[in-house]
């Protein structure tokens, strides 16, 4: 057994940010257990991006660019990383917490025969075992996770590991290696792509400008989206706000919704019912826009203004405007 | 052909979730169905509605306490439910707890579909059907934010999945597992009649031995300590001005003190 592996999750020829997060784990891992990091890359562009991995800490990568791995599908990924992994014998396997990291490295698991820790914000080695820190009942608890059988496999949160930073200086080697499966031995069909309104995704978000109640109606939204474009931020929405059918259901942030952990959360006419507080306790920091100073939202901030979100929001894309430019 | 939805009991979402000695709590809370499993008995129900299923059938895994949500299901309109319980069971990690509904699944006749919620909100992996979907070698479509189309007697179905960056559109053969987003549709409320049925229902136990558990296969994943996360230091610093530019203002100052602008 030897070798850390990062699986570099790539979208349409480019790699999600969580995976160099992952990277940056994999070298820490890595240089602990003195143990080679691979970069391991599907699909489109895939030994540009294995090169693209090295300068962000790998020191090799395995590539596959096949037609059948263009866009993420279950089968064809899973039996190629399942194929590489009972082949090459690697020690650790980490990919990110998303919905293509979750399911690439349960299927891997069932077949290695392994444990699978999902969606760590924290990783420590003891004796060559991996003690995971995870969050459980949405956010509301802590545990340690371990996992027996090898190789040890881990998800990672969004976010939760500091990413590193590329250096072009560095290289390595890129092996191409071939499909597992040919197009007719793969059941699920992608038959189109609809990409989702807003620039930045949530999960990705540094800043993260977030409506509720008090936000009043989906034109209540406007100095929101006003005030997460100014600071290049994503914006989200509490269930009420979804509920009441005001913001699309891919903006909600808490237990049925997303779980984010920008550096920055400004949360606006939400009062902070603990279903939403599940998903975005982990933000850095938290600054409420609410009527009420008694509200629940205001035990999770930082900082807290007072008053009309109809006058502050505004006011506030303005001074970010005035200070940044 | 038959839909069943994979169920487990949950504390509620408005529990307030404690932790001593390692055990976890939630007061007077009751456990109730998996909150996001709400949407996959709507969506087996409107399967079998809409789309001819012969069945909407329910299976959850626990103690028994797990009946009460499984009678939940049945309140809503689902057919029958089985549980699943054992005590080598107990504490059981994703990839045994796979192993045990797959095992579940492969007993049950003529199953077209199997319908997980997105995640469970205790564990919160969110990775349970598609290592279901593995075990079993069927078409695993996971995140189903909408079925646009299935055929019972073609065995086919076609879906979009809520992925990251947008939604996708796959079309795949039955029998397949998927897993459901709370956007797919507005659970029912359980019916009058419904409740009666799940009050009178009899709820058959498949113990390990029944579903043809693999002593081979074992948890592999323990989590040796729970705590209660870092609260948080200090108390709220409120930001007072003489009207809303002011504070706004000192706002971004200190935002940018903080270095998170």
């Amino acid at each position: 057994m030897s070798g850390v592996w990062v699986f570099v999750e790539q979208v349409e020829g480019k790699a999600a940010n969580v995976s160099w997060e992952a990277i940056g784990l994999g070298r820490k891992l890595g240089e602990s257990l003195k143990q080679p990091v691979t970069a391991v890359v599907f699909g489109t562009n895939a030994a540009a991006l294995g090169n693209e991995a090295i300068q962000f800490g790998a020191d090799n990568a395995l590539a596959c660019d096949d037609a059948t791995l263009a866009d993420f599908r279950f089968e064809p990924y899973a039996n190629l990383m399942t194929k590489l992994a009972k082949e090459r014998q690697p020690d650790v396997i980490l990919a990110g917490a998303t919905t293509r990291g979750r399911d690439l490295l349960g299927a891997v698991a069932v077949d290695l025969d392994t444990g699978l820790i999902a969606d760590a914000i924290g990783a420590e080695l003891a004796d060559g075992r991996i003690h995971a820190m995870r969050p459980v009942y949405a956010g509301k608890l802590l545990s340690t996770v371990t996992s027996a059988g090898n190789p040890q496999m881990l998800t990672i949160r969004s976010r939760a590991f500091p990413a590193p930073v590329a250096e072009a200086s560095r290289s390595g080697n890129v092996e191409t290696v071939g499909a597992a499966l040919g197009e007719n031995d793969i059941k699920v069909k992608v038959t189109g792509f609809e990409a989702a309104q807003g620039t930045v995704s949530l999960s990705d978000a540094a800043i993260i400008v977030s409506g509720g109640r008090g936000v009043g109606g989906p034109e209540g939204f406007t100095p929101l989206r006003e005030l997460a474009g100014s600071v290049g931020g994503a914006l989200g929405a509490s269930r009420a706000a979804v509920d009441a059918g005001w913001i699309p259901y891919d903006h909600q942030v808490g237990q049925t919704g997303k779980t984010v952990s920008p550096d920055l959360y400004i949360a606006c006419g939400i009062s902070g019912a603990i279903q939403h507080q599940a998903g975005m306790r982990t933000s850095k920091v938290i600054v409420a826009i609410n009527k009420d100073a008694e509200a629940p939202i205001m035990k999770l901030a930082r900082f807290a203004i007072i008053g009309d979100l109809f006058e502050i929001v505004p006011a506030l894309t303005a001074a970010f405007k005035k200070k940044l430019g | 052909m038959r839909v069943v939805v994979c169920t487990k009991e949950t504390p509620d979402t408005a529990a307030r979730v404690e932790v001593k000695d390692n055990v976890v709590s939630w007061g007077d809370s009751p456990l109730v169905i998996n909150p996001w499993d709400e949407y996959s008995v709507e969506e087996g129900l409107l399967l079998k509605e809409k789309h001819g299923a012969t069945a909407c059938t329910v299976i959850g895994m626990g103690s028994e306490s797990t009946k009460e949500a499984l009678k939940h299901a049945i309140a809503m309109g689902c057919d029958d439910a089985y549980l699943i319980s054992d005590s080598a069971l107990a504490g059981a990690d994703t990839g045994l707890t796979s192993h045990a509904l797959a095992k579940a699944l492969g007993k049950l006749d003529d199953v077209g579909l199997a319908i997980f919620g997105k995640q469970a909100i205790d564990g919160d992996t969110g990775q349970t059907a598609a290592m279901v979907g593995r075990r079993l070698g069927w078409s695993t479509l996971t995140y189903v934010s909408k079925v646009l189309e299935i055929d019972f007697s073609a065995k086919t179905i076609k879906v979009a999945r809520l992925l990251e960056q947008g939604q996708q559109i796959c079309s795949a053969p039955l029998p397949a597992v998927i897993s459901v987003v709370k956007d797919i549709n507005e659970p029912r409320y359980p019916s009058f009649m419904g409740i009666r049925k799940a009050g009178k229902a009899e709820i058959p136990t498949w113990s390990g031995a029944d579903i043809g558990l693999d002593a081979g296969v074992t948890s592999k994943v323990t989590w040796p300590s729970i705590t209660p996360p870092p609260t948080k230091a200090g108390a709220v610093e409120m930001i007072d001005g003489a009207n809303a530019d002011e504070k706004a203002a000192k706002l971004v100052d200190k935002l940018i003190a903080e270095k998170v602008i």
